[in-house]
Order: C-alpha cells, then sequence, then structure tokens
C-alpha cells in the first residue's frame, strides 16, 4: 500500500466526478431538497420533523454513496481498468481506500449542505452540535461505499448492482428504529436489527439529539459503525483477484464499433475477429477449400 | 537474458474446455513479436497468463526471469487490454497522469506518451467523445508511460486508420530497438509481415513460431496468410482434426452467398 498511490486514485475519482456536473448537483441538493420535503409532510409538529429529518441526515448518505460507489466499482470491473489497474503497483487497499476517501470527502460536502440546510432554512433543532451530526454522516457514507465495493463484485451488470440496495440497505433502513422502536419489535428481529450497522448510525445520531455532549453511547455506536466500515472494506479486498478465470469480453457490437465506417478494414459481411484480409477469401472457411 | 518470456506446457482451463492446451514459447528480449490467430483461439487467454492476471492449470510463464504475476513485474510491464482501458470520463491527458501517477512519475512522461500516440491535439477531451481508434490510443499511451520493459498490447491497431497503423508499427520498432520487447496480438494478417517473429495459435494450440520468412519458406508462399491457412492444413490432414469439419459449414455457405 502507498499513500502516494492512494490518494491519486482518489483524486482520480472525484476527477471523474467533476466532469460529471449532473451527478454532482443531485449528491449536493436532492438530500436538501427531501429533508425540505418532510419538513413540508409534518408541517406544524416540529418535534417530528426534527426526529425524522435528524435520522434521515445520516441515512441519505448512506443509500446515496453505496449506489454511486458500486455503479463505479462495476464500472472498473466491466470496462477493463480494474484488470489494467492490476497490472500497475496500485495494491488492492490503495483502489479501496482511494474510494473511500473520495466518496468520503464527496459526502462531507454533501452532509455540510443538507445539514446547513437542516438548520438553517428547516429550523431542525436538536440538543447536541450540529458538527456531530455530519461527523456521523460522513462515517456513514464511507460505510455505504465499503459496502458498495464488496457489493458490486456480485454483479455483472448494472440492473444486478441496482438490485443490491432492496437487498442490502433496505432492510437496515426498515429495522433501524425508525418505523418501529426496536425495543418492541419481537426478539429475533431486534436480534437481527442488532446485527446492522445502521442500527448504530441512527442510534448516534438520536444521541445527538437528546443530549447537549457527546456521549460515550454515541462514540461507542460510530466505533461500532467504523468497525463494520472496515470489515466491509476486508471483504471488499477479499473480492478483488489479481488473478481471474476470464477477462472482460469485448462483444461483438462493442467490437465493431470501434471499427471507424470505411475503414479498409471493416468487412460488413465478414464475422469479427475472423482471420481475413481486405476482399480475400473473406468468410470462406480454410477447411473446406481443399 | 536472451528470453524477456518463457512460457512453458502451459495449460488453462474454463469449465472443461482447454482454453490453452500445453503451450511452449520463448520470446526474445528486445523483439516484436506478434500473436496471431482467429477469435477465441486463446490469444487473450495466453496475453493474460503472461501479464499474470490469468488462473492457469498448470505449466509455467517466466516474464524477464520472474514468475508471471510477481509483484516487481507491474513497474517492469505495460498492459493494453483489447477493450480500450482508460476512464471514458476523464480528459486523455487526466488518463494519463493517473496511470504515471501510478508508477510514481509526473506530468511530463504523461504529455510525452500522449504526443507518441499523436493525440497531443485531443489530449484535453474527454476519452468518451473520442472516436473508436483514438480512445484506443489514449488507452496505448496509458501503457507507454515510464519506459516499460515489457509491452504487452491486445490488438492495438483496430479501428486505426492506414497511416497511424503504420506509425505505431513504426513507433513500436523504435521501442524495441531502444531495448523493449513488444508482444502484439492481431488477427489482421498483413501486420504479420511486420513482425520480428510471429506466434500463430489455433484452438488453444500454438502452430507456428518462428520468423516471418521461416514461415514463409516453410510453407512454400510469399503470403503470410496463405502460409498460415497450409500450415492449418497440414495439421489438419497429419493429425486428422476430426472436429474441425463440423461447425463452420454454414459459415462457408453463408461466404458464398
Amino acid at each position: 500500500m502507498s499513500l502516494h498511490i492512494t490518494l491519486a486514485t482518489a483524486g482520480r475519482i472525484l476527477r471523474q466526478l467533476r466532469h460529471d456536473r449532473r451527478t454532482v448537483a443531485l449528491l449536493l441538493v436532492v438530500p436538501a431538497l427531501l429533508l425540505a420535503l418532510l419538513y413540508f409532510m409534518y408541517d406544524g409538529s416540529g418535534a417530528t420533523f426534527d426526529r425524522i429529518a435528524l435520522i434521515m441526515l445520516g441515512i441519505f448518505p448512506f443509500v446515496i454513496m453505496f449506489l454511486v460507489t458500486s455503479i463505479a466499482m462495476l464500472r472498473e470491473r466491466t470496462s477493463g481498468t480494474l484488470e489494467r489497474l492490476l497490472t500497475t503497483p496500485l495494491g488492492k487497499l490503495d483502489l479501496l481506500f482511494g474510494y473511500g476517501l473520495a466518496f468520503g470527502l464527496a459526502a462531507a460536502l454533501q452532509g455540510a449542505v443538507a445539514t446547513g440546510a437542516a438548520y438553517w432554512l428547516l429550523g431542525l433543532q436538536t440538543t447536541g452540535n450540529a458538527g456531530l451530526v455530519v461527523l456521523i454522516a460522513v462515517v456513514n457514507a464511507v460505510l455505504g461505499v465499503a459496502l458498495g465495493l464488496f457489493c458490486s463484485a456480485f454483479a455483472r451488470t448494472e440492473f444486478q448492482a441496482v438490485q443490491f440496495l432492496p437487498v442490502v440497505v433496505v432492510p437496515q433502513i426498515l429495522l433501524c428504529g425508525l418505523f418501529v422502536p426496536r425495543e418492541q419489535m419481537v426478539g429475533w428481529l431486534e436480534g437481527i436489527s442488532n446485527a446492522l450497522p445502521l442500527t448504530y448510525a441512527v442510534e448516534a445520531l438520536a444521541q445527538v439529539g437528546i443530549s447537549a455532549d457527546a456521549t460515550a453511547t454515541m462514540w461507542r455506536d460510530l466505533v461500532i459503525v467504523a468497525g463494520a466500515t472496515v470489515i466491509a472494506l476486508v471483504l471488499a479486498a477479499a473480492t478483488l483477484r489479481r488473478r481471474t478465470p476470464l477477462g472482460v469480453r469485448i462483444g461483438q457490437a462493442q467490437r465493431a464499433a470501434s471499427r471507424q465506417p470505411g475503414h479498409p478494414y471493416v468487412h460488413p459481411g465478414g464475422r469479427p475477429g475472423e482471420l481475413r484480409r481486405e476482399g480475400v477469401r473473406q468468410g470462406v472457411d480454410p477447411r473446406h477449400r481443399r | 537474458m536472451d528470453n524477456a518470456i518463457e512460457v512453458r506446457t502451459l495449460v488453462v482451463e474454463r469449465g472443461k474446455r482447454t482454453v490453452l492446451d500445453g503451450i511452449s514459447c520463448d520470446i526474445p528480449a528486445g523483439s516484436v513479436t506478434g500473436l496471431l490467430g482467429p477469435s477465441g483461439s486463446g490469444k487473450t487467454t495466453l496475453i493474460r497468463a503472461i501479464v499474470g492476471v490469468q488462473i492457469v492449470r498448470s505449466g509455467t510463464v517466466t516474464v524477464l526471469g520472474r514468475p508471471a504475476g510477481s509483484a516487481a513485474l507491474r513497474r517492469e510491464l505495460g498492459y493494453v487490454t483489447q477493450a480500450p482501458s482508460v476512464y471514458a470520463d476523464l480528459s486523455v491527458r487526466e488518463n494519463a497522469r493517473y496511470f504515471a501517477a501510478l508508477r510514481g512519475l509526473g506530468s511530463a512522461e504523461a504529455d510525452r506518451a500522449i504526443t507518441d500516440v499523436g493525440l497531443a491535439g485531443a489530449r484535453n477531451q474527454l476519452v468518451g467523445n473520442l472516436s473508436g481508434g483514438q480512445r484506443s490510443r489514449a488507452s496505448l499511451a496509458c501503457a507507454l508511460i515510464g519506459d516499460p520493459k515489457l509491452l504487452v498490447l491486445d490488438e492495438p491497431t483496430v479501428g486505426q486508420d492506414p497511416v497511424l497503423r503504420a506509425d505505431l508499427w513504426t513507433r513500436f520498432h523504435e521501442l524495441a530497438a531502444a531495448g523493449t520487447t513488444l508482444l502484439v496480438s492481431s488477427h489482421v494478417m498483413d501486420e504479420a509481415g511486420r513482425c520480428d517473429r510471429l506466434l500463430l495459435v489455433r484452438e488453444g494450440r500454438l502452430i507456428g513460431d518462428d520468423t516471418p520468412d521461416a514461415i514463409r519458406a516453410r510453407s512454400g508462399t510469399d503470403d503470410l496468410e496463405e502460409a498460415f491457412l497450409r500450415l492449418i492444413r497440414q495439421l489438419d490432414e497429419v493429425g486428422g482434426v476430426s472436429e474441425a469439419t463440423a461447425g463452420p459449414r454454414a459459415h462457408a455457405t453463408g461466404g458464398t452467398a
């Protein structure tokens, strides 16, 4: 692992993001807009808005960074850049920490915008400090990144990658105590809830809501979320194999597209990849020309 | 060191199918070696074994005196995959700078590689907006950075116009003259004559390993494509490869239509 390569990788990922202005705009604005929606939904009942908006400030970055990362990592795998990177001095952890760092920074910016909007525009009130909310949001985002990196190993297409959202993310949201207080769940459900990292992030946020200073419970919860992140990163590293049975297969359509129209080596009737030369014996298998 | 790459009885299987069936060959240092064969013959698999990303069943691959895939080789190797493996949402320059940074090099080396492949005029364009040929040159530029001792290029000239292809081949020979070893795969036979040595692969076996002149002499024709076909026919007659006649009949019919 090399700090120089990790930073170069994080820089590269942020540069990719920067070229995609629409994604940047969506990342920064959408959480604040959704909070505004909550504000109007709970019009007049400030306490309910305070409770739900606070938790949402932790859930949004988790969900969004999970999605963004799993697609980004899937692209690395399917475009061949991952195979190429693994033949360079880059270490697996350089790549994984590069992603964590880049999207962690993006999440910090997103968290700052969303938290700022919640406190200043929408009148969110918490007993604890807004800075702690941003901190928990960032740790949550990095958890989303780590789970996304891990899950992308099990998806071969974007369609599959997106399906991991209902599998990995939605149960955590349902069981984190937002909809039903965890103490009221059946024993086995509460047990599952105890095993899911988002539960602790939500509890940490609730602590900020009720207490002026950072509590021991909040710090313990934050350590648990960070620990889950490390475990997910280790699992993700285990899925990154330098040696694989099959490389990126370039599809015939892609191959044909890479040949420019009108190019002398384009054969409209020939099979791509067939051994041939322009105009000579095209399409005739040698074994039938005896 | 005489040989940059030594492959010994390499077997690669995928499921029950044998993709490479006991290939052995030597690739001399400082040469341009062409890896030729039809699509599906095992060219890319052999290349992946040499760059150390292929799971192999048995056999050994030694690259620059070390087992293929060794960490120490990752600084010595430039690899261009068949699909242009560069980031479409970065400019040519940003791509080159990233791959330079991975080798601990700076922007001067990145810019030099971009100029070498003739993309200086397009260096600030996003790779996603380039033509297919430009995109694969951007990918090539990223492999040239840092003067690797071994360049492994999987079909680098696909989609290039004839003038650029000639330029690229000139560049390959300049690199070889300076001591770089190049392994270049192609399925276009008229590129074969530009190589110092040829490896002809068919159905996972090596059916030719010689200089273009020696292959021409052995098969009694100056036309390398015809030479390749004669080699295949000789093998089929001698070895009696019976299953070979089953598949492509429909294709032959299509060709005459």
